[in-house]
């Protein structure tokens, strides 16, 4: 394998393998904390036992999350040297000031995990909040890391030299607001959706149903509720992205012709030799509607870029259709939930509502790996849009193939361990 | 600015030596245990750093991202002529950390338990020996920017006498500062006289690694001792560190554990400053005789100032909380209380 493929999948792999714990570290502390007030309110003994046993899953997940992110600080340098001999000392506030959400975090699930019977009730609890809070800023502000790369602020570029350095410019650049809304959003969807599929199981297969029940209507409803928000924020993106990379919005639709009153393409094969998409459905007019909020205004499509500029087509196109086609599910999956919540309580005993939760275990988990790649392969072939390409930023060592080989084995064991050890936990609480 | 900068960095890496340090030692101490003694020592160990092992291992982070911020050049020259002993140490640090939260999380103790162990104890040990590789390879003077060939560039610039030697070295001190630790969390009369004897074997290994290094450097032409006597403050802190192991070995049977952990700690700052003392503000020194330095090789001002308010700012709501936590964890080991 070429090594510059190599290092792009290497990036792809670990970011992905992290992004999972990551989500699961920043949301489960809110639903334990909402369990565990239940318990100090309601002492019910149900609650507390929800709350151990997500809290038990925690620290797997934490630890899991950790290590994969401790990698990623080093593989940003192992992997793209000339990236981060120039990004570093712009876009490192955010990673400074995530050192100390980081920390904040570790020091408060400390506290939280080993702190049963040791500590004022209330303050234990509390710490539980902080863990979640702290995971998720660290989450906003890794992401605006990113947004940088796709909206590079904050210096001047003069001649191949990067100054007048302004770290926080380039925190809050253009795409720091939209992507790190989508990007909190998208955890709950995904992690909430997961949890909920797993207790709905539970439930199903007739064991501690107390028990399940209740963690199950916590996760589903802020599953639920981030679902219906989701669109909403993507709604911003697609408007983001069309003012500050048009090539990306031109390949996520397949856009080939510049046009006015520009029809969104759900589906289809693009066809990037004739310049086409076969067997997709046109509405016409909404993506000129999606992109900038009317129907008539121009879209700018890939004949507008040259050849040398534009992201792998294919690849990006297909990332949309499935983040979009798995939000949209999961919208109808959560308008019936509330529906049954609000309307027909009844239907909360039936097996059909609780295997459709069961069947939507995996949707969110795969449309955030899908919206990841629409941003990070839709910047293609960039590594700084505009500014610096990745081509130019892979380290000069040669056998990375190796070395991505090697990662590849150790993320895929991992996954496999975590999963049996999710499996046993889930089996011990049934016995 | 730039100082304040430094300080964090050269702090961060301490930290991670004595903190992080401890906690690979709790694995490497367990290899060297006797099969009957393994499951006491475990649980001990488990009991002293299971709260606290996620904050030490932030150390090593905070660090790393002080150096891709305030000194790219350095980042990233390490990470290219260094990738093969970096790559060796994310695998340690990934397989340990997963398999300490793995033996201590999984809901049913069978014979999983025989796969995680020697995971764990293995990469314990690995971990900090590429750590002392990387850190001597950055002084040893073997990377080379013009060479052309793979060995010379990716292997001979780590692979030498000397980083292994340092590797060695770092694995001895991590041990040291877990047993002194351990000491501590134990009850006197009962097990603590078997965590001394222990104490005192690791002493004489740390010095014998030690002196392994100065060997190490003299066939590799290391000007170490130069480094380390050179200067009257190298002197002063070799010599206090010598003293201080005097007094430790004095300590070790009286019951005073909190001033063996303050020993052992002021001995590994002082090996550091020692270490460190005499070529700053280079940190990577290159085959050329040309260095990095963490002076003319920082970012720009607005970076590094910004880099340094961070860093106070984060210190104000991280300091107070983490002594806290060592704190509370630390007034009373209870050997019932595992978390669950
Ligand atoms: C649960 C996950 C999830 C769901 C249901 C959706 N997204 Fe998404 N999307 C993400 C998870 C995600 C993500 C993984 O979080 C991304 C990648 C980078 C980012 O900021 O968010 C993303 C990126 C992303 C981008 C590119 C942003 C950029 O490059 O800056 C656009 C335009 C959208 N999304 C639009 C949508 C729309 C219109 C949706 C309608 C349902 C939608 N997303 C549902
Ligand atoms: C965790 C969520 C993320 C996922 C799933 C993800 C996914 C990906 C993917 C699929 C690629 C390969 C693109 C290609 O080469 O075609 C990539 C590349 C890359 N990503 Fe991300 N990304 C994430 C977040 C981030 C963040 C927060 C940063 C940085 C601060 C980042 C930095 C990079 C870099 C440096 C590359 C390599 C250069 C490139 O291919 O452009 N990513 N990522
Ligand atoms: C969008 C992408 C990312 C998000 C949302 C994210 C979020 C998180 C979160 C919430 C954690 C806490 C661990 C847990 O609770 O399981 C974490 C851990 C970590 N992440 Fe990421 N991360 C992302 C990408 C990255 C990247 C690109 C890097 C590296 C440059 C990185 C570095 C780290 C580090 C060093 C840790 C360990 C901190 C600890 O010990 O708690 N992350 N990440």
């Amino acid at each position: 394998m070429d090594d510059f493929l190599a290092a792009r999948l290497q990036m792809a792999f670990s970011l992905g393998f992290h992004i999972v714990f990551a989500c699961i570290g920043m949301v489960m502390p809110f639903f334990m904390s909402v369990a565990h007030f239940y318990w100090l309110r309601t002492k019910e003994a149900v609650y507390k036992d929800v709350t151990k046993a997500w809290s038990r899953g925690v620290a797997i997940f934490f630890a899991t999350g950790a290590v994969s992110g401790t990698v990623l600080s080093f593989e940003l340098g192992l992997l793209w040297p000339k990236f981060m001999e120039h990004a570093g000392p712009i876009f490192g506030m955010p990673f400074s000031l995530e050192g100390t959400a980081f920390f904040i975090e570790a020091i408060a699930l400390g506290f939280y995990l080993y702190g049963w019977d040791k500590l004022n009730k209330w303050f234990h609890w509390v710490t539980g909040v902080i863990v979640g809070i702290s995971g998720l800023l660290s989450g906003i502000l890794v992401v605006a890391a990113n947004s940088w790369m796709n909206s590079p602020s904050g210096f001047d570029f003069l001649d191949g030299n990067y100054i007048n350095i302004d770290p926080i410019k380039a925190m809050f650049n253009d795409a720091w607001f939209s992507q790190a809304l989508h990007m909190s959003i998208a955890a709950f969807v995904s992690t909430g959706f997961a949890v909920a599929g797993i207790h709905a199981l539970m439930i199903l297969r007739g064991s501690n149903i107390a028990f399940h029940r209740k963690a199950f209507k916590i996760a589903a409803v802020f599953a639920a509720v981030a679902a219906c928000l989701q669109p909403l924020s993507g709604d911003i993106s697609a408007k983001d992205v069309a003012v500050r990379q048009p090539a990306k919005l031109a390949a996520m639709e397949a856009h080939f012709h510049t046009e006015r009153n520009a029809p969104l393409v759900i589906g289809g094969i693009p066809d990037t030799l004739n310049k086409k998409v076969d067997f997709a459905i046109k509405l016409p007019g909404l993506l000129s509607f999606m992109a900038t909020g009317d129907f008539n205004k121009e879209v700018t499509g890939l004949d507008r870029i040259p050849k040398e500029n534009q992201p792998p087509i294919a690849v990006t196109h297909y990332a949309f259709q499935i983040m979009v086609g798995m939000g949209m599910a999961m919208v109808a999956i959560a308008i019936l939930y509330f529906l049954v919540l609000f309307k027909k309580k009844s239907w909360l005993e039936t097996r059909w509502l609780l295997k459709l939760f069961v069947a939507a275990t995996p949707l969110g988990f795969i449309a955030l790996e899908a919206g990841w790649t629409v941003t990070e392969v839709g910047r293609q072939p960039w590594i700084i849009h505009g500014v610096l390409r990745t081509a130019d930023a892979v380290t000069p060592m040669p056998g990375i193939a190796y070395s991505f080989y090697l990662f590849t084995v150790v993320y895929l064991s991992l996954a496999v361990i975590v999963s049996i050890l999710l499996y046993r936990q889930i089996k011990y609480l049934r016995s | 600015m730039i100082y304040v900068v430094i300080v964090f960095l050269w702090t961060s890496i301490l930290l991670y030596i004595l903190l992080g340090g401890a906690d690979f030692g709790a694995g490497i101490i367990e290899l060297f245990t006797s099969k009957v003694n393994r499951p006491k020592t475990r649980k001990t160990m488990y009991n002293a750093i299971g709260p606290i092992w996620e904050a030490n291992h932030m150390w090593l982070i905070i660090a790393i991202v002080i150096l891709f911020v305030g000194f790219p050049k350095i980042y990233t020259t390490i990470s290219i002529y260094l990738h093969i002993p970096l790559v060796c140490m994310l695998l340690g640090i990934i397989a340990r950390g997963t398999a300490f939260v793995f033996r201590n999380y999984d809901a049913v103790k069978d014979d999983m338990q025989k796969v995680y162990t020697p995971i764990f104890i293995y990469s314990s040990l690995i971990t900090p020996f590429f750590l002392g590789i990387i850190a001597a390879s950055s002084v040893s003077g073997r990377i080379d920017l013009q060479s052309a060939d793979f060995l010379s560039a990716y292997v001979y610039s780590w692979f030498n006498w000397f980083s292994i030697s340092v590797g060695v070295f770092t694995v001895s001190i991590c041990g040291f500062l877990a047993t002194i630790f351990i000491i501590g969390q134990t009850e006197p009369g009962g097990d603590r006289q078997h965590f001394i004897r222990k104490a005192k074997r690791t002493i004489f290994v740390v010095m014998f690694s030690g002196a392994l290094v100065f060997w190490a450097a003299y066939v590799d032409h290391v000007p170490l001792l130069y480094w380390i006597f050179g200067g009257l403050p190298g002197i002063i802190a070799i010599f206090s560190a010598i003293i201080s192991l005097v007094i430790m070995f004095y300590m070790l049977n009286k019951d005073k554990p909190i001033l063996l952990r303050l020993l052992a700690g002021f001995q590994v700052t002082m090996i550091l400053f020692a270490a460190t003392y005499i070529h700053f503000p280079a940190i990577v020194l290159l085959s050329n005789g040309e260095n990095l330095s963490l002076l003319t090789h920082q970012g720009q001002a607005r970076t590094i100032s910004s880099l340094a308010y961070a860093l106070l700012i984060g210190s104000i709501f991280i300091l107070p909380a983490l002594f806290y936590l060592i704190y509370i964890f630390q007034q009373k080991p209870n050997f019932k209380n595992n978390p669950d």
